[in-house]
């Protein structure tokens, strides 16, 4: 267990293209490591991020590399929180439909939001839909 | 001057059963996706396979936009009279089909042999 007092913050403004994408992930991966948070929580972090960083550079940013996500996250030893804004006309998660309803089962998109609130212990939209925060508490082990 | 890709999956005919497996641990990136998506539908689409047996043991992360490419794959192979089954799949990634329901419409089985034995 790491100690108690360690917290890493960061403010990340980054283009609406995939290289950038990976280069954020990495960073979040290493800065996650210190904290030895159990390997599911990892996973279920690197798999939301994964989903809500696709979401914003593409569905939000239309993939305008003149277009920033702004990230902020903060990690403590008990809890991995990010903020991800982009600049996008943003959209109303509650209108997303069921990707688990019968209807829905066989459409090839519209999972991601799914597994970032599944993944996540808490899932906010903002603002005109185009900002959200999500944070993952450590599970006991 | 054309430059080749690299492969993102090997695959194997077993009897009539195609065996693929993946070369990369994540199946993330959008082009990398795309490019298993198009070898994934060449099998079927130009080379007459029907039935097709994915194999995870290599895969360790998986997004959502993968498993777009596994159900038009499904969708594609019932069409023509084909058959899709999963094997190896890591506990972790079977939570993803699991919570999207995508298990009671993909057959997934435990590995290899099994999978061979159910078509």
């Amino acid at each position: 267990m790491p100690e108690s007092d360690l917290e890493t913050v960061a403010e990340i403004c980054f283009a609406s293209d995939w290289p950038e994408v990976r280069r954020v992930q990495r960073e979040i991966e290493q800065a996650l490591a210190p904290f030895a948070f159990p390997d599911r929580d990892q996973f279920y972090i690197k798999i939301a991020l994964e989903e809500a960083l696709v979401n914003a550079v593409k569905h939000g940013n239309r993939l305008d590399p003149l277009k920033c996500v702004r990230l902020r996250y903060t990690i403590t030893a008990d809890r991995f929180e990010a903020h991800i804004a982009d600049e996008g006309c943003g959209f109303d998660p509650a209108h997303v439909p069921d990707p688990c309803a019968p209807e829905n089962l066989e459409r090839p998109s519209g999972r991601g939001l799914l597994l970032i609130r599944k993944f996540m212990t808490t899932v906010e939209y903002h603002g005109r839909g185009n900002c959200m925060s999500m944070a993952k508490v450590r599970t006991a082990s | 001057m054309s430059t080749a890709r690299r492969p993102r999956i090997t695959f194997e005919d077993i009897g009539d059963v195609t065996v693929v497996k993946f070369t990369d641990k994540k199946i993330l990136e959008e082009q990398a996706i795309q490019n298993i998506g198009d070898d994934l539908f060449k099998l079927v689409d130009e080379l007459g396979r029907k039935k097709l047996l994915l194999d995870f043991t290599t895969v360790e992360f998986l997004s959502s936009a993968a498993l777009g490419k596994l159900i038009r794959l499904h969708q594609r192979l019932a069409t023509g009279g084909g058959k899709l089954i999963l094997c190896g799949i890591s506990k972790t990634i079977m939570e993803i089909f699991e919570l999207t329901k995508l298990d009671k419409m993909l057959k997934i089985v435990k590995d290899e042999q099994t999978g061979l034995n159910a078509f």
